[in-house]
């Protein structure tokens, strides 16, 4: 692309499967152009179709590995995949080393396949703001199943549950996962538990201790259509690959096949719905406080008011229109207005 | 808040030598940046195909083996033909200033070779993507 080309313009592109217009796109949806607010609203209107795969685990637990092999088994059954790879950004600098595309080199070669790395930049709860737009984009762009790749979490942060159709936990041997899995809340979330790194000898450990804690919690109670399988895997040999993918396979059917399925896509919408609503607001408000919070400050350390009516105050001027933007001139266009 | 620049950071072909890119990748990564590193022994192919995926803003292709005049002209090819014209290409690592002249004539917009300070990697890129501007 040697000029700028319109949002509107690369969602055709972009249904037509172009690799370029689907980068661009993802780019601005993370940029959170206001340019692009249309193109993403018809995007998310025209997608629906994809099968949408989340794959969550502590760090270094084996996931980008895991993917890699996955897509290709997947793309032997003919279908395309997508993968979006979240990957935390650093809290001093905003930077990142987005890491998790080199254990996945050898996908690159593959028209069949689309790998995107993405930086969390301070987002909570393992995906970036912007993950379930490109996995949206994914879905118009004709991939039939995409991956989430989450970053690696250590405590509870478990939105990929409620942004994906088949959620995936991996353990690796050797980490003390039992035992942080259950801290993790990670149990709960899982249709599948996969054990990685089964080439290693303390891999049936693993295997025998989450499937006593499955068989004696109440995790699968939730899901009555559904029996949660641990399955052991080795992204090396190739072992246990077929046995996930049937899992897989069978997850999708009850994902869109029944009415637990239907539930969790509701559950999915909502989340969708209330996570957008939550970053409309946060904007919003760090605007807001960015003019009028030095003020409210000065109220309260003379005491001229109390915390809550000054707070109150504040989340009020988070809603008048156009008021703290339109004074901020030190922005680019672009920013200047209020964005999603 | 702008938006971080985006960077992948490539090795072509038998170069082993990685030292220097892994120093760029934290420079970059600590001025601000999202980072992508491609890994050794990449083909030209790859590196474009990953470029494009990634939609970064810079593509940095490290040499050390003397290969610059080879790989070059496949990289600027491709990214034509793939209808990326408008990526930013830097290079760095070791290289007669000859070549500097020629691959610089190909098309690669800057060239830091060994020593060049950090802050000189990190205000070379930020210039590029801001001459660019919006795209
Ligand atoms: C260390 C070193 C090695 C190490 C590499 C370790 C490693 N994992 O990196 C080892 C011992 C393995 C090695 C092996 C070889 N080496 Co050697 N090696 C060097 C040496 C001494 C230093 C390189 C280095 O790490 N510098 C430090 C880093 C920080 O600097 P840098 O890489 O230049 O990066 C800086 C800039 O260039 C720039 N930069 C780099 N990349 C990029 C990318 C972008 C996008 C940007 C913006 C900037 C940028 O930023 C960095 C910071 O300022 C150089 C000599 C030299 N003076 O450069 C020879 C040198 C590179 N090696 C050379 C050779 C010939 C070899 C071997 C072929 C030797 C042999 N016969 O076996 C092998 C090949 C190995 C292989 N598979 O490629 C030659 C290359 C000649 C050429 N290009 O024509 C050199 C120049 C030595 C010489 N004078 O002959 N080598
Ligand atoms: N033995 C063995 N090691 C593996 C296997 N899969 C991955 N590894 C190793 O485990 C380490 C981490 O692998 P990654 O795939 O990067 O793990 P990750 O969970 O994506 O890591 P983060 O994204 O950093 O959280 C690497 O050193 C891999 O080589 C496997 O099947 N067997
Ligand atoms: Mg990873």
């Amino acid at each position: 692309m040697s000029r700028y080309v319109p949002s509107s313009e690369l969602v055709e592109r972009a249904a037509r499967g172009e690799v370029p217009a689907i980068g661009r796109l993802i780019s601005r949806a993370e940029a959170g152009m206001p340019e692009a607010r249309g193109a993403l609203a018809t995007i998310y209107r025209r997608a629906g179709r994809a099968h949408v795969i989340g794959l969550t685990g502590v760090p270094g637990s084996g996931k980008s590995t895991l993917v890699a092999a996955l897509t290709a088994r997947l793309r032997t059954q003919g279908l395309k995949v997508g993968i979006v790879a979240v990957d935390p950004s650093s809290p001093y600098s905003g930077g990142a080393i987005l890491g998790d595309r080199i254990r996945m080199s050898d996908l690159v070669n593959d028209p069949g396949v689309y790998i995107r790395s993405m930086a969390t930049r301070g987002a909570m709860g393992g995906l970036a703001r912007a993950t379930l737009d490109a996995v949206d984009i994914l879905d118009l762009g004709g991939f039939d199943t995409i991956i989430i790749e989450t970053v690696g979490v250590g405590q509870d942060e478990v939105e990929i549950a409620k942004a994906s159709h088949t959620t995936v936990v991996v353990s690796a041997p050797g980490l003390g996962d039992e035992i942080q899995a259950i801290k993790a809340g990670m149990l709960e979330i899982a249709d599948i538990h996969v054990v990685s790194k089964c080439d290693r000898s303390d891999a049936n450990r693993t295997l025998v201790d989450i499937k006593q804690m499955l068989t004696l919690g109440a995790a699968t109670s939730a899901k009555p259509e559904w029996q949660t399988p641990v399955v052991g895997v080795s992204s090396y040999t190739g072992e246990g690959f077929d046995a996930l993918t049937r899992a897989i396979d069978r997850h999708r059917d009850v994902a869109f096949g029944t009415a637990s399925g239907s539930r969790r896509q509701l559950a999915i919408a909502r989340f969708r719905l209330e996570k957008t609503a939550e970053n409309l607001l946060i904007e919003r408000f760090a605007k807001a406080a960015v003019t009028r919070a030095p003020a409210l400050a000065e109220r309260l350390r003379r005491r001229d008011a109390d915390p809550y009516s000054l707070a109150n105050e504040l989340l009020a001027a988070s809603f008048e229109r156009g008021s703290a933007h339109e004074r901020d001139h030190h922005r680019p266009p672009h920013f200047a207005e209020d964005h999603w | 808040m702008t938006q971080p620049i985006r960077v992948l950071l490539a090795k072509v072909g038998l170069d082993g030598h990685d030292r220097g890119v892994k120093v760029v990748a934290r420079t970059l990564r600590d001025a601000g940046m999202d980072v992508i590193y491609s890994g050794l022994h990449r083909t030209p192919e790859e590196v474009v195909t990953a470029a494009i995926q990634e939609d970064v803003d810079v593509l940095g292709v490290s040499l050390l083996s003397g290969v610059q005049l080879t790989v070059f002209p496949k990289i600027f090819q491709l990214l034509a033909s793939k209808g990326a014209d408008d990526m930013i290409v830097v290079a760095g690592g070791v290289m007669p200033d000859e070549d500097v002249v020629e691959i610089k004539r190909m098309g690669v917009r800057e060239v830091l070779l060994q020593d060049t300070p950090p802050d000189e990697i990190v205000q070379t890129l930020t210039r590029l993507v801001a001459e660019r501007g919006e795209r």
